[in-house]
């Protein structure tokens, strides 16, 4: 049989409106409406706003009363259509379904899990107590695409989608001239054997970590709907697997190692994130990430950030470029750093400061 | 050595009297009547009225020199008929028993240890019937231990009595004619851990005292149906053990607490609570009580039984919390 009781939904007025208070009706339940009939008046951050109906019918029950405010979605008044020629006559009223639909009961254990394998509960099938979804079933949905690499799809694609539809990125870009930290590196290198060399990408966490500590809204994980700084700096190191995909494990403390401590960590955590190895606190402890595709060869990484981080460091290649030192037209190995940064947790003034506070430490490598 | 729970309290009675002039007995009916359960039987006659005395029928009065007899030095044992009847010396236990170390500053302690008999199941009415357990688990200063097996029944009274601060034992009534084995050389037990009666994987069933044996016989009955129960007995019900309680519902994913106190208010909805602060994010189906009904404990056999938590009514609720078959 057609539906014939339709919710009336608090609609989105313009994309960043996440709530209305309703503040007037001005039908009342029995009353006809013809579609583009005023109903309510809601106030928005933007102002107060005139509603309208897109469905002819009748009011039957006006469910959210004036002077309260709703999320966007919610339910306000349930409208019972005319039935056209054909169509089974009105529901009664006792009948309405009821405006909230019933939640899908999901366990503690099934719903962590579920998040841990990047697993949609939308397509798992509850058989737990009260048709509760339990971890055996996400287990069992989990388990229907077992190749672990289609798993990793799904769980990026579920935390980039999100990046992408939740946090407002902005982006700031910086190049830096990095002939002191190469000419730093390769007189430490000098005498010491591949294993042991100090590798440029271990500078360039160690002063994104550095200049962290006077960034702690950068340095943050967006919580409920504010940022959260976060005590301790955990640079998340984004590392490319070879079956495709990567991980991004944390580096523990990032900001009080020294520099021959955090390679020894780096190539641990590297060797370790390509044997499946890594533990799960490296997998969630991280604050910020950094990802550097400069061997690849790129000039730039605009990246997206990791939730519930808030920021994120791309570093290109470093290559030789005509750059202008005193007057002067000198090669000189540049590379470009890219912050990009939730826009809810700063803003560009702070993450420009926060680059230019990068390149600052860069131009003394020793310091480090 | 084959024995019965009330044998086996009676043991660790006359131990603690051969080996400790400062203990001595003291309760309604203790010696020439031998216990209300039969528990002190004959110690009267091996010990002589100095260290096994009858006192009057007044629990305030009777507990109240344990405690004075307690801070002079001495080590009482007071045996209280029933929980039913501590109500009575509640003020003494509560207001000066638990309180006195705290109050003094610490100049004071009071090594003394209650017995009572608890629980229901016998046809002895709503006057002698209840389990009050979780009134005393609910006072700071008291330890508050519940002996369900024959080792905790010998071992648990020499433990106490080491202690220097109160201590309350909740024996059920139903387990004083409990018979098995016992080894010769049982002795002291610790105090501190839950034990894990039986081990399981599908789900913990929290219970402890009378109850321990019926959640035994349920879980033999789930295994039959491949559900694989794990049983905890508290043991100690202050300080509860809830490092032992979290590590196993972590390993099972789903509890099932049986108690014999009331729902409202009780132990079980304190265990309840603590898994949830602490296993949320481990349990795969909320955390389901089973209690006694919600009313004084009728006399009339089948409606006592009715009342109560029964081996049927727990395979039934632990089967609830799994997936349907």
């Amino acid at each position: 049989m057609t539906e014939l009781v339709e919710q009336f939904r608090m609609p989105s007025l313009g994309a960043d409106m996440q709530a209305g208070r309703l503040v007037q009706w001005l039908k009342a339940p029995g009353d006809r409406l013809r579609r583009g009939d005023i109903i309510a008046e809601v106030d928005t951050d933007k102002g107060a706003i005139e509603i309208e109906v897109f469905t002819d019918g009748v009011l039957s029950e006006i469910l959210v009363p004036e002077g309260e405010r709703v999320p966007v979605g919610t339910a306000l008044a349930l409208i019972r259509r005319e039935p056209a020629e054909g169509e089974a006559p009105p529901t009664p009223a006792a009948e309405a379904p009821s405006a909230a639909a019933p939640r899908q009961r999901v366990s503690p254990l099934a719903r962590r899990l579920a998040a841990e394998r990047g697993v949609d509960l939308a397509r798992v099938k509850g058989t737990g107590p009260g048709g509760s979804i339990s971890a055996a079933d996400v287990e069992a949905a989990a388990g229907t695409a077992e190749d672990p690499a289609v798993r990793m799809r799904r769980a990026i694609g579920a935390a980039m989608a999100r990046s992408k539809r939740e946090i407002p990125h902005y982006y700031v870009s910086t190049a830096i001239d990095m002939g002191p930290a190469v000419e730093w590196l390769s007189e430490r290198n000098r005498d010491r054997g591949p294993a042991e060399r100090l590798l440029l990408g271990a500078v360039q966490l160690k002063a994104v970590a550095l200049a962290l500590r006077e960034f702690p809204e950068l340095n943050s994980w967006w919580v409920e709907g504010a940022a959260v700084a976060k005590p301790a700096i955990h640079v998340g190191m984004a590392i490319a697997m070879r079956q495709g995909g990567l991980v991004a494990p944390a580096v523990h403390d990032t900001d009080r190692r020294d520099l021959d401590e955090l390679m020894r960590m780096v190539r641990d955590l590297v060797d370790r994130a390509r044997r499946g190895a890594l533990r799960s606190s490296e997998l969630s402890d991280g604050t910020i990430t950094v990802t550097s595709l400069g061997e690849r060869g790129v000039d730039a990484v605009t990246g997206v950030i990791y939730p519930p981080q808030v920021a994120l460091v791309g570093f290109g290649r470093v290559a030789q470029r005509p750059w202008v030192v005193d007057g002067r037209i000198t090669p000189r190995p540049i590379v470009t750093a890219t912050l990009s940064a939730d826009h809810r947790a700063s803003d560009g003034h702070r993450g420009g400061l926060f680059l230019a506070r990068v390149e600052q430490l860069l131009q003394e490598p020793g310091k480090l | 050595m084959k024995t019965t729970y009330r044998e086996a309290v009676r043991a660790a009675l006359r131990d603690a009297l051969e080996t400790d002039p400062r203990v001595f007995l003291m309760g309604e009916d203790v010696g020439r009547y031998g216990g209300a359960y039969a528990v002190s039987h004959g110690l009267l006659e091996e010990f002589g009225p100095e260290r096994v005395r009858d006192a009057p029928l007044s629990e305030s009065t009777f507990v109240g020199a344990g405690i004075g007899a307690a801070l002079g030095g001495m080590r009482p044992v007071v045996e209280v008929m029933t929980v039913n009847f501590s109500l009575l010396a509640l003020d003494q236990i509560v207001n000066n028993a638990a309180t006195l170390h705290h109050m003094s500053g610490g100049q004071l302690s009071v090594p003394l240890v209650i017995r009572m008999a608890t629980g229901a199941g016998r046809q002895l009415a709503a006057q002698h019937s209840h389990s009050l357990e979780c009134w005393y688990a609910h006072i700071p200063g008291i330890r508050v231990l519940a002996p369900a097996t024959l080792e905790d029944a010998r071992g648990m009274l020499p433990s106490a009595l080491r202690l220097p601060d109160p201590v309350v034992i909740f024996e059920h009534a139903s387990l004083y004619g409990m018979e098995g084995d016992l080894a010769d050389d049982a002795g002291a037990v610790e105090l501190d851990r839950a034990a894990v009666r039986r081990e399981g994987r599908d789900l913990t069933c929290i219970t402890y005292g009378g109850s321990l044996g019926k959640v035994l016989a349920a879980a033999a009955e789930l295994a039959r149906e491949d559900i694989s129960a794990e049983v905890l007995d508290l043991r100690s019900l202050r300080p509860l053990d809830v490092a032992t309680l979290v590590a196993s519902v972590r390993r099972t994913r789903r509890a099932l607490v049986v108690d014999e106190g009331w729902k409202t208010g009780g132990l079980a909805g304190e265990v309840s609570a603590v898994l949830m602060e602490q296993a949320f994010y481990d349990l795969d189906a909320p955390v389901a009580r089973l209690c006694t009904a919600e009313l004084p404990i009728p006399y009339a056999k089948q409606l006592e039984d009715a009342a109560l938590p029964r081996v049927e009514t727990i395979v039934a609720a632990a089967r609830a919390l799994l997936p349907a078959r």
